[in-house]
Formats: structure tokens, C-alpha cells, sequence
């Protein structure tokens, strides 16, 4: 195609086909994307007798709640469409959303965040029927004036799992350990004789966006959470609003957990930065026999490595031996306050029947690992189990301070981008960088969501 | 003139009328796309750069507090002056690059269809993957000295031109074949009769005869590089960040979209009319450039 000169107009012509075509390229791959990002919608039924929208957060449950909505539709002569957004994506395709005519009926208000930005479109759940079928209210969203804005339709758990059989390959018992230093020392024993064992001891902590957030979230939370509750964590000092500035008092106690974790893994510090190491692979193949993850991969994991169990954030806190696991969620209803009366009553019979029927709890259940109604389905999930039993021996629960975290996916990027530096050379220069992300980055990040 | 003739121009005149009378019909889809897709959204982008709002249908005007927002926000000036670096290192790279590569390829090489089809190549894929296949090779190097693409910035910018020269180049090359080969041969058969050497040839007659298809070039990757987005976001994301004395985070990687695409969304609500802002005064300087763009190329242009 190149052997004959190119005439003037033929040159214009070809480039602007060539233009044409890059442009197509780029829009086929923008919707693309999209598509795969936002899951696909789909809608069911009439809508006689009403419209159900439900914007879903939790990808892991699509496929079952779109059948289960298929179902409802067909059996009710309701509209029901639901789309799944994954939590990256949900604010965005909240905000879009939520300008369309035919707007979610029901959506996420997860953290006090949310609660501030979307609060004016929440109906008030209090009294309702939804409300009255829940066992305790303490995974539910209020503002400030006592307002019941979302329910929290499933709660999670999250710690350190432990591969029970390879700490007894080891020569040790999970018994052992009951605070940081026997956590240390059977962590370190494990790194030492690697080699001989065949397995090491922490999964790596990557810290691509698939994988970060096991730092910047849940190993954070401790910080935050004995700050929150002043260094006992029985005490009942919670904060009920983000506070403006936060002080890193245990940030030592983070750094040592942290130090015991990225040196003692799988995978060398240095490495972390750029992921791709699919940490619960490392844990399933039993290469590794401690992993940060939460009740949410109980099923995927209890496919490969049967013997687990999962431990609390020990940090060297004092008291810490009666630490519990990190029990909350950010999975709450809301019902949409501009939707019709009659989409509201629709919506409200829909969240009814997933919570109370006998098949629809069982299926969600099974995804979700529990759900606090008397009418649900029991949960099988282990972590979760565990947690119960920590929490009727008296052990503490370790709430998600997290969920205060101001502009948290800004902020968060600001902790990786330190912790990048001090995972490739471990430095006081480099840890106090990161000292100042988490606690002025705090400040700075607060001061812009409240401007 | 015969009253036969005379009939046949008033049929076809008004012919031509009632074609003319048809002519607003067929605009019309185009109109109305263009207005709905372009005209109407940009409108209502201006004026929710003036307002405060997190969803666009209820918008609360608020003045130029925005603007002052965005001017005084270190973030998007740091992302300007590093926007422009990038602009200007990558323009004269890849530029280069492209003719040297279109002037190799037009010396009668043996192959050179494929080599021209190789070079092409590289633009047939998305952004968004390129970003993300170029670091995993560059990690895959830097690994071996303990650092990566993400870690220090003059590796993300440096990836960054690298990226944008692969992408590129084969573009531009394109566009320099054709220049060159409307160079006409008589010029360059007396260069030769009179003994000019390679060099001068290559100087003094090739060069000011392919001076179109330079602005062209360089100015297509200068508002390329101004508006890139989807490499940038691949590739480094921003990373690594700064912290400012001030508690102000700079990610210093990050260009001009990018920035108020963080802005917009990585913020809570109260900032998405600063990014409009933004946007709005980052539409302002790509068409000026363009602007200026359209001035230079048309006073260059040489009929041959």
C-alpha cells in the first residue's frame, strides 16, 4: 500500500480514515470497559405492581441475586432490575445514576461518608418493617439527628488467617499464640525454616489496588481503632463523626505488625509495590500460613486449605489478649426518599422477602456468610463461627474505624505511595513519610471533604 | 438562446431550490446529534463550572469560587508544568524519531512494507492496555535493581515518553512518508546534477519540501500530549506521591486529565465543581493551541 506516492487528497483521505479508525478504537475500547466495570444490568417482570432497582455493591453476589430477583419478579408482577457496581465504582455509578429518571430504589449508604453525601436521598428507615426484622442494630447507618438512613443487610469479619496445619507442621500449636510477641515468635520460627518446611509464613501484602487495601484498610484499622477507643479496646469511647485530625499514637504498634508481616512472607518487601503475586493463591497452595483477608473468601478457601482459622490484629496493645475479631460491614440498605410511594413499598416488600424467605435467605447467605434477621437462614461460615465464639468468651470486637476514613480512596493512595518507598528500603526517612500521609494526609484529606 | 434550453436551466434551478429547501432536512440528524452530543453538554459543563453539586440535575450557582479553587490547588499547577515537560520532550522525541524512521523507509529499503506495517502496529492498541503492558516491562527490569516505574518519578516520565514514542512514532512516520514522497523528484535529480552531497540534499531541499507535514506533526503531538489520559493512568496512576510541608499531596506523575479526573471523583462531592473548573480552563488551553495550530499550518501550506 505504500509503493505509489501519495497524492495530496489520497494522503488526506487515508489519514483521515486512519483518524476515523483510531477514534472507533478508542471508543470500543472505553465501552468496553465500562461494560465489564459496571456489570451488567438487567431487568425482569411488568412492573405492575411497582419498580425495584436495586444498585448492587458486592460483585461476589450478582449471579444469585439476579436470579432471585428473576424469581420475585415472576412470582409478585414487580419490576425488578439490579445492577451490580463493584465498590470502586460504586460512587461513581451512584452519582450517574441517581440523575436518571428512573433512579435506584434501593442503594448503599455504607460508611458516615456516605451517609453525608447521599443522606438527603435516603427515606428513614426507622420502625419499618425491614428495621423490625433485624437482630441488633449495630451494623446500621444513623446521621446525626437519629435518623435510621441504612440497614446493614450483612456484616463481615476480617484478621489474620492462619493455616492450622502448617503451624502444626512447624512445631506449633495456633494455641500459642495469644498476643504479638507469641504471634513473633511462632511467625518468625516459621520464616526461619522455611526452606526445610516447605511453606512460609505471611502471603504477600501486595499493593496494586487489587490487594492494598489489607494495609491501608485493615491493618490500619487497628491504629484507628485503639485511638478511637483510647488504647482499651473494651472501652465504649466510638467516635460517632470522622474526627478532624487524628494523632498515629499507635502507629509503632502498626509499624511492628507490619515489619513481622512484609518481612517474614512469601514474597520480598521490594517486590510488593508493582503486585501480581495473587496472595490467596500463595495461602491456597499452602506456601503460605498466614494471610490478611476476611469472612468473604471463607467459601474459596475452605475449598483448598479445610483447616483454618482466623486470628485478631495483634500489636503489642496492652490488654490485647482479649482482642476479638474485626466484625462490621459496609453492606446497608437505604430505600431512595424521591422514589414513588408506591417503588418505596415495592422495594421494602422486595428487601422482606430476601431476608425472610426461606430459599432467597439460604442462597444469600451462602454468599454473604450471615445476615442479622430472625427470619435468615443460619450462616456455615467458620471465620465468622470463630468470631461469635471470641465474642462469647468476653473478647472485644474490633470495630471498622476504618469507615471514617476521609476521602478514603485519596487517602489510601497516599498511604501506598509511602509504604512503596519504605517497602523498598526500610528506613526512618521513609517510615516518617509515611507518618506524615497517615496522620497530616488524615488532616489534609478531612479538611477537603468538609471544605 | 432556444426556449428549449431556456426551460431545461429554469427546471434544473429549481431543481436545485427545492434541494436546497430539502438541504435543512438532511442537516437536521446531524444538527441535532451535534447539539445533543456536543453543543448542550458543553454548555452545561461552563455553567456547572460556576456551581456547587454532586449530582448535575440539582446544581447550586456559586459564583468563581471554583475557579479560585482550581487556580490555588498546587496539585493541578504542578500537573500543568509537568504536563507541558512532558509535552514538549515527547513533541521533539517523537518527532524525530518518526522522520528518521519514514526517511530510512522511503530509501528503497528491501522489506521496507513490513517494517512500515510494524512501526504502524503499535497504534492499533487501546491506551489502556498499552499503559499496562509497558509496566510489566519495565518493572521486569527495574525489579532487578529493587525499584519500579510506581516508585520514582523520573522513571514514570521517562516510561511515559517511551510509551508515547512506541505508540506514536509510526503515526507521524506515516505522515512524514507521504511528505516525503511528494517531494518532487526534478528538485531532487538537480540537487544531484549540481553535486550536492546526502546531507544537503537532505537539508536543503528535502526538509523545507515536507515542512507541511512537520507542523502537522508536531502539532498533533503536542495536543496529544496535553490531553493524554488513558497511558497515564495505566502506567503510573500518579504514583509516587508527594507530601507537601502544607499536608498537600502532589502525585508527580500525574498529568493535566488525570488530575482533574481524580479530582472529580477521588474527592468527596464538594470538589466536583472544582474539577468542572478545571476542565473548563483545560479546554481553554488545548484550543488555543489548536487555534494556533490551524493559524501556523495554514500560513506553511505550500501548494505544489
Amino acid at each position: 500500500m505504500f509503493d505509489k506516492p501519495i497524492s495530496r487528497k489520497g494522503f488526506l483521505s487515508g489519514t483521515a480514515a486512519v483518524v476515523a479508525g483510531l477514534g472507533l478504537a478508542a471508543c470500543s475500547g472505553e465501552s468496553g470497559d465500562d461494560s465489564s466495570k459496571s456489570g451488567a444490568g438487567k431487568t425482569y417482570g411488568s412492573g405492575k405492581n411497582g419498580t425495584v432497582y436495586w444498585l448492587n455493591f458486592k460483585p461476589e453476589i450478582d449471579e444469585t441475586i439476579q436470579k432471585l430477583g428473576k424469581k420475585y419478579a415472576k412470582a409478585k408482577d414487580v419490576k425488578v432490575k439490579i445492577v451490580t457496581a463493584a465498590s470502586g465504582d460504586y460512587e461513581k455509578t451512584l452519582t450517574s445514576e441517581m440523575d436518571k429518571s428512573e433512579a435506584p430504589t434501593i442503594f448503599v449508604i455504607g460508611n458516615h461518608a456516605g451517609v453525608k453525601e447521599w443522606n438527603d436521598y435516603a427515606l428513614d428507615l426507622k420502625d419499618t418493617d425491614i428495621a423490625k426484622a433485624q437482630t441488633t442494630d449495630e451494623y446500621n447507618q444513623y446521621d446525626d439527628s437519629g435518623k435510621l438512613v441504612s440497614v446493614g443487610y450483612c456484616y463481615e469479619c476480617y484478621g489474620i488467617v492462619a493455616n492450622v496445619d502448617n503451624i502444626t507442621k512447624a512445631g506449633h500449636s495456633v494455641d500459642e499464640i495469644k498476643n504479638f510477641d507469641t504471634l513473633k515468635a511462632v511467625v518468625e520460627d516459621i520464616h526461619k525454616n522455611a526452606k526445610a518446611n516447605g511453606f512460609d509464613a505471611f502471603a504477600a501484602t501486595d499493593m496494586d489496588d487489587s490487594s492494598s487495601w489489607r494495609v491501608t484498610g485493615h491493618l490500619a484499622n487497628l491504629e484507628f481503632f485503639y485511638e478511637e477507643h483510647k488504647g482499651d479496646g473494651a472501652s465504649k469511647d466510638v467516635w460517632k463523626e470522622t474526627p478532624a485530625t487524628i494523632e498515629g499514637t499507635y502507629l509503632p504498634n502498626f509499624k511492628s505488625l507490619y515489619d513481622l508481616i512484609i518481612n517474614n512472607s512469601v514474597t520480598a518487601p521490594d517486590q510488593l509495590a508493582t503486585g501480581g503475586h495473587d496472595p490467596a493463591q500463595q495461602f491456597k497452595d499452602g506456601k503460605a500460613t498466614f494471610y490478611l483477608t476476611g469472612s468473604w473468601d471463607y467459601a474459596d478457601i475452605a475449598k483448598s486449605v479445610k483447616n483454618t482459622t482466623m486470628l485478631p490484629y495483634y500489636c503489642g496493645v496492652k490488654g490485647e489478649e482479649k482482642a476479638g475479631l474485626n466484625n462490621g460491614t459496609e453492606n446497608c440498605w437505604a430505600i431512595n426518599k424521591n422514589a414513588s410511594k408506591k417503588d418505596q413499598k415495592a422495594s421494602m416488600d422486595f428487601l422482606m422477602w430476601l431476608v425472610s424467605d426461606a430459599d432467597a435467605s439460604k442462597a444469600l447467605v451462602e454468599q454473604l456468610g450471615i445476615m442479622p434477621f430472625k427470619d435468615a437462614a443460619e450462616s456455615e461460615n467458620g471465620w465468622l463461627k470463630r468470631s461469635a465464639e471470641l465474642a462469647d468468651a468476653g473478647n472485644y470486637n474490633m470495630d471498622w474505624a476504618t469507615n471514617f476514613e476521609p476521602n478514603v480512596d485519596t487517602y489510601r493512595a497516599g498511604l501506598v505511595s509511602a509504604l512503596n518507598d519504605y517497602n523498598s528500603k526500610q528506613n526512618d526517612e521513609n517510615w516518617d513519610k509515611f507518618k506524615t500521609a497517615f496522620v497530616d494526609g488524615w488532616a489534609t484529606q478531612y479538611k477537603k471533604a468538609n471544605a | 438562446m432556444s426556449s428549449a434550453k431556456a426551460k431545461k436551466i429554469t427546471a434544473t434551478s429549481s431543481r436545485v431550490r427545492s434541494i436546497r429547501r430539502w438541504g435543512l432536512l438532511f442537516l437536521g440528524p446531524v444538527t441535532a446529534a451535534f447539539t445533543i452530543g456536543f453543543i448542550w453538554p458543553f454548555i452545561q459543563g461552563i455553567y456547572l463550572s460556576f456551581c456547587q453539586f454532586r449530582l448535575t440535575s440539582d446544581a447550586k450557582f456559586i459564583g468563581l469560587g471554583n475557579y479560585a479553587a482550581a487556580f490555588a490547588d498546587e496539585s493541578f499547577r504542578y500537573s500543568f508544568w509537568y504536563t507541558a515537560a512532558f509535552a514538549v520532550v515527547s513533541l521533539v522525541l517523537i518527532n524525530v524519531l518518526a522522520f528518521a524512521v519514514a526517511y530510512a523507509l522511503t530509501q528503497n529499503l528491501k522489506g521496507s512494507n513490513i517494517f512500515r506495517t510494524v512501526f504502524f502496529a503499535p497504534n492499533l492498541i487501546g491506551g489502556i492496555v498499552l499503559g499496562y503492558i509497558w509496566s510489566m516491562i519495565f518493572d521486569g527490569i527495574l525489579s532487578r535493581y529493587g525499584t519500579s516505574v510506581i516508585l520514582e518519578t523520573k522513571y514514570g516520565f521517562w516510561g511515559l515518553v517511551i510509551l508515547m514514542c512506541w505508540q506514536q512514532v509510526g503515526y507521524m512516520m506515516i505522515i512524514y512518508i507521504a511528505g516525503l514522497q511528494a517531494v518532487p523528484e526534478d528538485m531532487l535529480e538537480a540537487a544531484k546534477i549540481d553535486g550536492a552531497s546526502k546531507s544537503q540534499t537532505l537539508f536543503k531541499v528535502t526538509i523545507p519540501n515536507v515542512m507541511p507535514s512537520i507542523t502537522i506533526c508536531m502539532f498533533l503531538t503536542l495536543t496529544n500530549s496535553f490531553k493524554l489520559f488513558d497511558q497515564n493512568l495505566a502506567l503510573t496512576g500518579g504514583l509516587p506521591f508527594k507530601q507537601l510541608a502544607n499536608g498537600e499531596t502532589v502525585h508527580t506523575t500525574e498529568m493535566l486529565a488525570l488530575n482533574i479526573y481524580n479530582t472529580f471523583y477521588g474527592t468527596a462531592s464538594v470538589a466536583r465543581g472544582t474539577a468542572q473548573a478545571k476542565a473548563v480552563i483545560f479546554f481553554v488551553l488545548v484550543a488555543i493551541m489548536g487555534l494556533a495550530q490551524l493559524a501556523y499550518t495554514r500560513k506553511r501550506e505550500v501548494q505544489q
